[in-house]
């Protein structure tokens, strides 16, 4: 086949598999007419023949596309991670339910999905048919809360092998979060720094950007101790400097998929700069991604 | 209002006069007999020849979609055009564009990127019509490297979506700057905005120059 064959040259009629193949990772330069030289090489006897083979062929080449793509780990690591915020979300809302329900009926009623585990552990004598339901409602809160906890345990279970050094990093819930947020961990891998630094804030940078807001500093990644731990003054700064490294991590992890340890001992040495806990070392480390462009920040960590 | 092409009918559909194709239902579409309502709301191409815009279609024709999507409105053009290859790089879409083409003998799906015209024209033929609906940056570029697939006479039907060039843009400057660009390889014959059915689109007819 050269780049002036179409998908069907040489191919034998009844190897499925192959047409598939061909469909899939062939190429042209140009488009020729292919329904009528298939018909002249004797593939179909005509046009209508050559059509009902192309349908088949497509339909099967994109059916494989699609079934490898969406079975690929980090696509099915965004569905546990996103069913497990669904599931923490309606246990908390439920729980809510429960609540107030409760408050109507016992003096000692508490709140939240701790409650709702505890009214779902009684057993309950009552005959009351409101009683029933209510504690019916518990026990499928508590259900939830429970099905959240085991996709949690997947979801750390599995980011490690998907991507080992955003995992080490972020740690697994937000490493599969900021995948899950920017659809995969291959459109991860070639997102800007500015961008995974602010994912999660889509409302807030899309405000900015119409020039009703200023920028914001942090998306999901706020979630990270380095960020959430830093001083507010700092935090802009500190963002900078995490979102610079996940970066690199997620590229490491896509590209080459080694466990790279150094990249975490970089960060700690970023952030304690910025933090201001150092006097010297953290400078000359840096990779462009944390210089500080605006000046906010590290200074005070330079020079003390 | 120009004609509209065999195969497509304004039939009635719960007292209102809606567009229509034959074909198997695909998205829930409200039918009638084998006729299904082609939501002008929901399919750029329905609002271009629901507004009457000369989109030179008369049915029959082979057709190179870009951007098929789901498979909403490739399913309308495979119900009233001849062979009708049909690109959506997306996955999750794919899977929906392969239940509207299997019924559809000449609807053929290619999990492909519509920027890589090298990568499928080893299955696509020369066409009459190109379709172009792509959510992405460069939809000029798109069409600029996909021109090749087009006969002499052929036409080009494009929705340009103002958002996906730039959110932060005014929608016509950004219009304005796609058809210029368009410009260097097609000859614009009619473009139009395609409210109230889509916010910030503009249709557009062209033909090889």
């Amino acid at each position: 086949m050269t780049e002036h064959d179409g998908w069907f040259a040489g191919l034998d009629p009844d190897d499925a598999d192959a047409a598939v193949d061909r469909i899939r990772d062939g190429s042209a330069e140009a488009a020729r007419d292919w329904p009528g030289r298939a018909v002249s090489s004797g593939l179909a006897a005509d046009t209508d023949e050559y059509y009902e083979r192309l349908h088949e062929a497509t339909i099967a080449a994109a059916r494989a596309g699609v079934h490898e793509r969406e079975r690929a780990d980090d696509k099915q690591l965004i569905h546990a991670v996103r069913a497990m915020d669904d599931c923490e979300r309606t246990a908390n809302e439920l729980a809510e339910r429960v609540a107030e329900w409760a408050g109507t009926r016992y003096e000692d009623a508490g709140t939240g999905v701790d409650y709702a585990r505890e009214l779902a552990a009684d057993d309950d004598e009552s005959t009351d048919p409101s009683a029933a339901q209510l504690h019916a409602l518990a026990e499928r809160t508590a259900a939830l809360a429970d099905e959240a906890d085991e996709l949690r345990r997947y979801v750390e279970e599995t980011t490690p092998t998907v991507a080992p050094n955003l995992a080490a990093m972020a740690g697994p819930v937000l490493a599969a979060r900021l995948i899950s947020l920017s659809g995969g961990l291959d459109a991860l891998a070639k997102q800007p720094s500015s961008t995974v630094q602010v994912l999660g804030a889509e409302d807030a940078l899309f405000a900015h950007l119409r020039g009703a807001a200023p920028s914001p500093k942090h998306g999901v990644i706020f979630t990270h101790e380095y960020v959430r731990g830093t001083h507010p003054d700092k935090r802009g700064s500190a963002a900078r400097a995490l979102a610079g490294k996940l970066t690199i991590a997620a590229r490491v992890d896509h590209y080459s998929g080694d466990r790279k340890p150094e990249l975490d001992a970089e960060l700690d040495e970023r952030i304690a700069t910025i933090r201001g806990n150092v006097s010297e070392g953290g400078d000359g480390g840096g990779d462009g991604d944390d210089s500080d462009a605006d000046g906010d920040a590290t200074a005070g960590g330079d020079e003390s | 209002m120009s004609d509209l092409p065999t195969g497509v009918e304004r039939r009635e559909f719960d007292g209102v006069e809606r567009l229509a194709t034959r074909g198997e239902p695909v998205y829930g579409e409200p039918t009638d007999g084998e006729w299904r309502a082609w939501n002008p709301d929901r399919s750029k191409l329905g609002a271009m020849l629901e507004l009457g815009m000369d989109t030179g279609l008369v049915g029959g024709e082979t057709v190179l979609y870009l951007g098929a999507a789901s498979g909403t409105t490739a399913s309308h053009v495979a119900d009233f055009a001849g062979p009708t290859y049909a690109v959506e790089f997306a996955a999750r879409p794919v899977r929906d564009l392969l239940d509207a083409a299997e019924p559809r003998s000449n609807l053929f799906p290619l999990l492909k990127d519509a920027r890589k015209p090298e990568t499928y024209a080893h299955v696509v033929e020369p066409v009459d019509v190109i379709v172009q609906d792509v959510a992405t940056r460069g939809q000029a570029a798109v069409a600029t490297t996909n021109a090749q697939f087009l006969g002499e006479d052929g036409r080009l039907l494009l929705a340009i979506k103002a958002r996906s060039e730039d959110v932060t843009r005014d929608p016509s400057a950004v219009f304005e700057d796609v058809c210029a660009e368009l410009e260097s390889t097609y000859e614009i014959l009619e473009t139009e905005r395609l409210s109230p059915h889509h916010d910030d689109h503009l249709g557009v007819v062209a033909t090889p120059r």
